[in-house]
């Protein structure tokens, strides 16, 4: 995999995204459904109108761009965090928990204190595989992903245990206090964790291009023996690092979904946005720019698939084969890439 | 008239812009043993890899046994009686040498017949070998010899050899030769790749000259001399002396490396690898290690270099010191990177363009387009991929990279391991000037001319020991590395 | 002291069943792995091969559960092999693609075929076949020999795949394909043609443990059903020592792990179900802890086979 955020190399991911979107007409003409009405819906229901757009996409997109701005910054260390699924909801978890407590805060202090436990809470939920992996060499892949079940458990647990609402009804925690809730922009829902999203790529933007640590840690993804042997970088506490902080922000994610729409701790807190962030990080090359677009666009084609459902009938997790066919398409289109690169000149 | 046994001719085969083989060609008898011969880059391994099924001609017709043949992998170089025996040993490390065997001759998985069918055949062609063995752990010499028995376990007649001798020591590389030449003596052929003279003429019947990928000189042993060969292979001049001046050591000054009682884990696995080295070198002294494959002088290099925390013992060295890793591809440069990128992996904090955590990749491709003039790199500018270059440029780049810090040591393995005539002397040339400068340096190279032409002192490495032989004599050295002396 | 034996007789019944789709999902990923390709796929061609099983089954009886079953977890697996092994793409994407691809796949057709509602889905499901007289031994008995085809079937493969591995040219190609590219492909080895067949046949298997969780275990088929049997499939491959008899031993283990969950729940202890449903997963950590360091994986496994 390139750990090396893309230049440039613009059109073949739009390509990609708009066949997909072609194919997925195609099937549905062929099972029976009306491709007009389905895409129409897709398209009203995502960026048709500025109210779908700003409280469904946008709203849509910012665990997105959150969690794919973590996946990318560990994929540039070389290390592949698929668990982000667990970390969001141990970010969740930290954020509710904290979140019930904070009645008469101010709300100067109980954002940032519960962005806090949950980047803590993410990144704790990221320390077993490392462990696993640096002491023990199990792969973070396998790791990370059976962390994941454990974390819906957890959640399932705490919302008929200790965190359960006091009614003790409801699977699901108390509501948080308003000073945790994250101001909307006014007539919509969307929240301030766009914002935080938006300031969060800049970071890593500026990281990757301006500073010798970002660098560092590409040449950490790229070539790890050359990174350790000529680079003299510690090569397994960078890239431990890295995985580390993405779980981190995969928390924030957490965070700003229970702040910002859930209000509240309950199962199934997350559509899969742990999986949909790989296809929006992959599909920007990695380059946190190009995240923010990618998350709208994936925010776009999950919002949009909800009113495809309503108003078409079709179901809404069709979705998640479009997401799979672009990255499956992107990697072939970057297989085909190296293989047409010049043979690099050895011993002839 | 008997067919020739191997015959390839008119052969082209370019990659990409590169042209490796311009209308080459060999023919090869029964019974002979045949020494393919030319100058890194000359094309010889990509016309046996040609005829070995592992790489496949833009064009020109192969014949085998005088028979048209279509060779479009491996297995059709075996279904022709063809077997390869290539520089780097392909054997699967964690499968054991009957097994390897098994999977090359195709032979039914019995764990006790194919064990048998091993002792048999290695004992019948005098090359001895233990069957349970795991391949992966055999010393360098065994595990050549299992590459040419997994050959003549498929029935091979026609044997081709890479470098064969490359990673053997002197007396070593006799026996095998003398091997291969009875092999060939009752009705097969054996084709050897080299770039040493003096072998190919005393172990070869033939030889065919490769320059630039065509074919300079044709001739019998007996008849062409080293000086023939040797024009055939560079073109006219023949071969550049080795330059007589001498760098001055700095006998009055401390020395730059200095240790003494040194011991050393062996690198990545358990053991030894170096015990109560003792070893200084001056201010200006080119010293080169002489040694065999896996005799400590990996690991010697490495703690010299500050790689490796050595056991216990004295271990000083100025600094900064510079580091040439053997192998450039994954240890010096990272190829999908810039070389501006390269640059400031090397340098680290003092690489042009750093300040403190910042970059700044303008002020470091600026810089890197300087040494790149400076150096005489052809390279498409500072923002190329360093896997677009060639070897040689890119050797340069890690060492433009290693000079440009001043460095009052450097450590060097190999340094011209696959780089052809011209830039092995910009090489050694760099390193002398470092030299004349006031750097000591260090290297290893597995080319016992090579050490003889660059260093100005001698040191032989030998199963963890140290030793500095009595006199620069190429028979005393080579008998040193094997602990034969 | 009867009801003791009835619960223990029971849970061994229970453990062994739960095992089968995690030993046929886990020998197909074995097979894959010695090749040197590392397929998280398998979640999902398990998950194709349950709702491939259910529609099956409804349509044609169990048999054609389990062929359908069959075929979707290889198709799925064709794909993944076309990705990771022919363009040599990065396995562990590819691996994750498939498994999202088939969510939304089994999802979309699940609520296309059955509507939204699709509860209470009925199918025709594999009958235990009791080996006669066998099936009487006490204790031992229910578990060992009174159980559907599919775990006789996934038992049997794991001497016939230890043969393949270990007695065949085959199996001997197939290992120096995983332990090094290069040189089985020097020895003469078709790499790709082997890694394809060895992942598909590896599909092909997940789509069957697919189907036995639904015909054999379950008896209906419900969303994302799998739960990520296929990931602790992928950690019992790594806890067997990527050998067919410790992949039996592993999975088997598994299957007692959450076996245990039923025997608590009937016995009514206090303890949260919650914390018996991620028993498996904690503990296939710790295995992984465990086991991982003193055996080594098949070197090549997760590298593409470079062009040449």
């Amino acid at each position: 995999m390139n750990a090396r955020p893309g230049r440039g190399r613009v059109v073949a991911p739009l390509l990609i995204v708009a066949a997909s979107l072609a194919g997925l007409a195609g099937v549905l003409a062929i099972a029976g459904y009306d491709p007009v009405l389905a895409l129409g819906a897709l398209w009203r229901g995502s960026l048709g109108s500025f109210d779908a757009f700003a409280s469904g996409t946008l709203v849509r997109a910012t665990p997105l761009i959150l969690i794919a701005l973590g996946f990318a910054l560990a994929l540039r260390g070389g290390m592949l965090n698929i668990g982000a699924e667990g970390q969001f909801l141990a970010g969740a978890m930290a954020a509710a928990w904290l979140g019930v407590h904070l009645a008469g805060w101010p709300s100067l202090l109980a954002i940032p204190a519960t962005w806090v436990v949950a980047f803590a809470a993410g990144l704790i939920w990221v320390v077993v595989p490392v462990v696993l992996r640096v002491r023990y060499g199990v792969l973070e892949v396998i790791s990370t992903l059976l962390l994941n079940f454990v974390a819906e458990a957890l959640v399932s647990f705490m919302v008929q245990g200790p965190l359960q609402e006091r009614s003790g009804i409801y699977p699901q925690s108390d509501p948080i206090a308003d000073a945790a809730r994250l101001p909307l922009l006014p007539g919509t829902r969307l929240h301030l964790g766009i914002v935080l999203a938006i300031l969060l790529a800049a970071a890593l933007w500026f990281y990757f291009s301006r500073t010798l640590g970002g660098f560092r840690l590409l040449a950490v993804g790229t070539g790890p023996r050359a990174a350790a042997i000529t680079g003299r970088i510690d090569v397994t506490r960078t890239a431990a690092l890295a995985l580390l902080v993405s779980g981190g922000i995969a928390g924030l994610a957490g965070a700003a979904e229970v702040g910002g729409v859930a209000y509240a701790l309950y199962p199934n807190l997350s559509p899969g946005y742990g999986f949909t962030a790989i296809a929006v990080a992959l599909l920007a090359r990695l380059h946190p720019g190009a995240i923010i677009v990618t998350g709208v666009l994936f925010g776009a084609l999950e919002t949009g698939a909800g009113a495809m459902q309503r108003d078409a009938g079709i179901p809404a997790v069709i979705v998640y084969v479009v997401e799979a066919v672009i990255i499956l398409a992107l990697l072939l289109a970057d297989a085909r890439r190296t293989a047409r690169s010049p043979a690099v000149a050895g011993a002839a | 008239m008997i067919p020739p046994a191997l015959q390839l001719r008119n052969i082209h085969k370019r990659y990409g812009s590169t042209t490796a083989l311009a209308g080459a060609a060999l023919a090869v008898e029964w019974g002979e043993t045949h020494a393919l011969l030319g100058e890194n880059g000359a094309g010889k391994s990509t016309l046996l890899r040609i005829a070995g099924g592992l790489e496949r001609a833009d064009g020109g017709p192969i014949e085998v046994g005088g028979g048209r043949a279509v060779i479009r992998s491996p297995r059709d170089a075996r279904r022709l009686g063809i077997g390869m025996v290539h520089q780097h040993p392909t054997s699967i490390p964690s499968l054991t040498v009957a097994e390897n065997i098994a999977l090359t001759a195709g032979w039914r998985v019995q764990p006790r017949e194919i064990r048998g069918r091993v002792l048999e055949l290695s004992g019948a062609l005098g090359l001895p070998i233990d069957p349970d063995s795991y391949a992966g752990r055999l010393p360098i010499a065994l595990k050549q010899r299992l590459e040419i028995l997994k050959a003549l376990a498929a029935r091979a007649r026609i044997l081709l050899l890479d470098e064969p001798t490359a990673v053997l020591a002197p007396l070593e590389a006799e026996e095998l030769l003398r091997v291969l030449t009875g092999f060939a003596g009752v009705g097969n052929a054996v084709v050897i790749v080299t770039h040493k003279l003096r072998e190919a003429l005393s172990a070869a019947s033939r030889v065919t000259v490769l320059r630039h990928g065509a074919v300079t000189l044709v001739g019998n042993s007996d008849t062409e001399t080293p000086d023939s060969v040797s024009r055939a292979m560079l073109g006219g001049a023949g071969r550049p002396e080795p330059s007589a001046t001498r760098s001055d050591a700095r006998t009055s000054e401390p020395p730059a490396i200095r240790l003494q009682a040194l011991d050393v884990a062996r690198d990545g696995r358990y053991g030894i690898a170096l015990r109560g080295a003792a070893l200084s070198v001056l201010p200006g002294e080119i010293v080169g290690i002489a040694a065999v494959e896996g005799a400590g002088q990996r690991e010697l290099m490495r703690a010299v270099a500050g790689l490796i925390e050595p056991l216990r013992g004295v271990l000083e060295v100025r600094q900064p010191v510079a580091f040439v890793p053997e192998d450039r591809t994954t240890e010096g440069l990272i190829l999908p990177l810039s070389l501006a990128e390269n640059m400031v992996l090397g340098m680290g904090e003092q690489a042009p363009g750093v300040a403190g955590a910042l970059v700044s990749w303008k002020a470091a491709s600026a810089a890197t387009a300087d040494l790149i003039a400076r150096f005489g790199m052809t390279a498409a500018g500072p923002e190329a991929q360093a896997g677009t270059l060639s070897g040689g440029n890119q050797q340069k780049l890690v060492l433009a990279r290693a000079l440009a810090r001043n460095p009052k040591v450097i450590v060097a393995e190999n340094p011209t391991r696959g780089l052809d005539v011209a830039a092995a002397a910009e090489v050694h040339r760099r390193l002398r000037e470092a030299a004349a400068g006031g750097t000591a340096v260090l290297f290893h190279s597995s080319d016992l001319d090579e050490l003889l032409a660059l260093s100005d002192r001698l040191v032989v490495a030998s199963g963890g020991v140290l030793r500095e032989p009595e006199r620069r004599d190429r028979d005393l050295v080579g008998r040193m590395m094997i602990g034969a002396a | 002291m009867t009801d003791g034996i009835e619960l223990l007789a029971g849970f061994l019944a229970a453990a062994v069943r739960v095992a089968t789709p995690l030993l046929l999902a886990a020998t197909g990923e074995t097979i894959s792995e010695r090749g040197g390709v590392i397929n998280l796929g398998i979640e999902g061609s398990m998950l194709a091969g349950a709702l491939a099983a259910a529609i099956g089954s409804s349509a044609g009886g169990p048999w054609s559960g389990l062929a359908a079953a069959l075929i979707a977890g290889a198709t799925l697996a064709a794909v993944f092999a076309l990705v990771s092994v022919h363009a040599g793409a990065d396995q562990i994407i590819a691996g994750t693609a498939i498994t999202l691809g088939a969510v939304g796949l089994t999802g979309a057709v699940y609520r296309a075929y059955y509507g939204t509602a699709g509860a209470g889905l009925s199918i025709p499901t594999l009958a235990p076949v009791e080996v006669p007289v066998l099936a009487e031994i006490p204790l031992l008995g229910a578990a060992l020999f009174a159980q559907p085809l599919t775990t006789y079937f996934a038992v049997a493969l794991v001497p016939a795949t230890w043969w393949y591995l270990f007695r065949t040219r085959g199996g001997l190609a197939l290992r120096a394909a995983g332990e090094s590219a290069d040189g089985a492909r020097a020895a003469g080895v078709r790499v790709r043609a082997t890694r394809t067949l060895a992942v598909v046949a590896g599909g092909a298997l997940a789509g069957l443990a697919g189907a036995t969780l639904v015909l054999a275990q379950v008896g209906t088929f419900s969303e994302r059903m799998t739960a990520g049997r296929g990931f602790i499939a992928i950690a019992i491959v790594v806890l067997g020592r990527w050998h067919p008899g410790g992949v039996l031993v592993a999975a088997l283990f598994f299957g007692a792990a959450t076996a245990l969950q039923f025997v608590f729940q009937a016995s009514g202890t206090a303890v949260p179900y919650q914390l018996f449903l991620m028993l498996p997963y904690v503990l296939a950590l710790l295995g992984l802890a465990g086991a991982v360091g003193r055996v080594r994986a098949p070197r090549d496994l997760g590298r593409p086979e470079r062009a040449s």
